[in-house]
């Protein structure tokens, strides 16, 4: 039975008040075990729907689970996705507060932007690839509202897939400059390699997760507008990070970008 | 060590690699053995494969990941030499029935156009050195006995080296940016692993200039058309008859090996 507009409302509220206050909360599945993932993604909406009650606009869309390990330890076998807000965008060089975090980590993520509509279900790499306006190189940093680190689809696309900031910069090109899948990525902290990968790392082409977007929002009966700004996963894996750490992302033929927390 | 000991020593590994039987690692049973005597044991092995009719085609780096070095408690990398009787095409199948226990890497191969003779040897010297890069793979392999190497085994054992495959593209490093070229390793094609240049000590140039510099405090140089195999952007990947893999280098572009 799906959950009811009241439960979804309330789960919504209790998500965006941990992240609003860095505050830790259990499971939002514990006494929701049948929870579906539509009841998961409706939770998400609601929680989008309070963020752009209070004029936050969002600017873009996420990513998440794109990597065949992580499926696995999750027991799915695709991805799934989330939304970004503008608050989360931070300009490069400037300092990300970790107090306003709970357990923060960066990842690198190959970004894009469209520049024609890309609508599901049967949205694939080529259309994909037509409709890319450019690349461009980003960090993210997640942090998942949960104080257990349990392993929970349901949960995961609930908190918006431990949306919390992002910064991009670096040198944007064209997509037909670039060989997506085999495009070079490290991350460093502190000066030192903390991870290394390449495009493929992401379901195998970044573009495959623009397309799974897209068919995703498709069966919702949404398309991915022209514009819009997608982070297509993260290519490398995640590393913790708190104040006082400096990390920069080298992407091979789209520069870098440095985050510093504070 | 003594010279007996050291002849000894290369002598068993060559036969071990000739009749593919594997020896108990040398460290369990020499203690004291160092790296001195690891490389003396290494040039008596290649010395009988020399004498044998093969030549020395390059060397090898080996070690140059991070994690493989803290695996093996040490802080620099190692080399062994590459000869003729080791090397493969691309699409010529390796038999792994002629090996011991077979493990693939995927690498970036140099080619020299000039000799570099260290000390002294920069990443520019590398770089104005080298005729092209490839991407390649190498077929690491033990002839110590369940792969239960130390430091000094591997040496002596001609840094693991058994095979290599080379790809049948090649660019000059002027147009690649070595360090962030990314590496797609797929095994039976599945993805198994996504990394980059910059896992080998930085960029597969510093490994070689490494190299250049170590050999030169010994007075010998890496020299024009060798081939070095700059270190593994990959896992070991273990593999048996059937199995193929594909490397992608970003920039770079691709290679293949199949096993039988």
């Amino acid at each position: 039975m799906p959950l009811d507009a009241q439960t979804t409302a309330t789960i919504a509220e209790r998500l965006e008040s941990a992240e609003l206050h860095a505050r830790r909360i259990t499971q939002i599945t514990d006494g929701h075990s049948d929870m579906s993932w539509d009841d998961a993604y409706a939770i998400q909406d609601a929680l989008r729907a309070r963020k752009e009650a209070r004029s936050h606009k969002t600017v873009g869309f996420k990513c998440g689970l794109i990597s065949p390990v992580e499926m696995k330890k999750m027991g799915v076998t695709g991805p799934c996705f989330g939304f970004l807000s503008d608050y989360m965008n931070c300009a490069e060089g400037s300092d990300i507060d970790c107090s306003r975090l709970i357990q923060p980590k960066a990842q690198a993520q190959i970004c894009i932007v469209t520049k024609a509509p890309l609508r599901g279900p049967g949205c694939h790499v080529g259309a994909v690839m037509a409709a890319i306006d450019l690349v461009i190189p980003g960090v993210e940093i997640i942090d998942s509202r949960y104080c257990d680190s349990r392993c929970d689809f349901q949960g995961l696309i609930a908190d918006n897939i431990s949306a919390a900031r992002f910064v991009i910069g670096g040198r944007p090109r064209n997509a037909d400059e670039l060989d997506l899948r085999t495009l070079g990525v490290v991350m460093e902290k502190n000066g030192k390699i903390a991870a290394l990968a390449a495009g493929a790392a992401v379901l195998g082409h970044p573009a495959i997760a623009v397309a799974m977007l897209a068919n995703h929002l498709g069966a919702r009966g949404q398309e991915l507008a022209a514009g819009s700004f997608v982070m297509t996963g993260g290519v490398t894996e995640a590393t913790e990070v708190r104040a006082g750490d400096h990390v920069t992302a080298r992407f091979q033929d789209l520069g870098s970008v440095n985050v510093r927390l504070v | 060590m003594n010279t007996s000991m050291i002849e000894h020593y290369g002598d068993e590994l060559y036969a071990a690699l000739l009749n593919r039987q594997p020896v108990e690692p040398l460290t369990r049973r020499e203690p004291g053995i160092t790296l001195d005597d690891a490389y003396q044991i290494q040039l008596r092995m290649i010395r009988r494969r020399l004498d044998a009719g093969e030549t020395v085609i390059g060397k090898k780096i080996g070690i140059t990941s991070q994690a493989v070095m803290d695996m093996l408690g040490v802080d620099q990398p190692d080399f062994g030499h590459l000869l003729s009787g080791m090397v493969f095409n691309e699409g010529e199948p390796v038999d792994t029935a002629k090996l011991i226990a077979p493990r693939a890497e995927a690498e970036v191969a140099f080619v020299l156009a000039r000799d570099l003779c260290g000390p002294g040897i920069t990443a520019a010297d590398v770089l104005r050195a080298t005729d092209c890069v490839m991407p390649c793979f190498e077929i690491v392999d033990s002839r110590i006995k369940d792969w239960k190497i130390k430091i000094q085994d591997t040496v002596a054992d001609n840094a693991s080296c058994g095979v290599l495959t080379l790809g049948c593209t090649q660019r000059s490093p002027r147009e690649l940016d070595l360090a962030l070229a990314g590496m797609v390793l797929e095994k039976n094609g599945e993805v198994i692993s996504t990394s980059c240049g910059a896992s080998v000590q930085g960029s597969p140039v510093n490994a070689v200039a490494w190299l250049a510099n170590t050999l030169g405090r010994l007075g010998i140089a890496l020299k024009a058309g060798e081939v070095i195999l700059s270190g593994s952007q990959s896992p070991l990947v273990p593999v048996v008859p059937g199995d193929s893999l594909y490397c992608h280098v970003g920039g770079l572009g691709s290679t293949l090996v199949r096993f039988i």
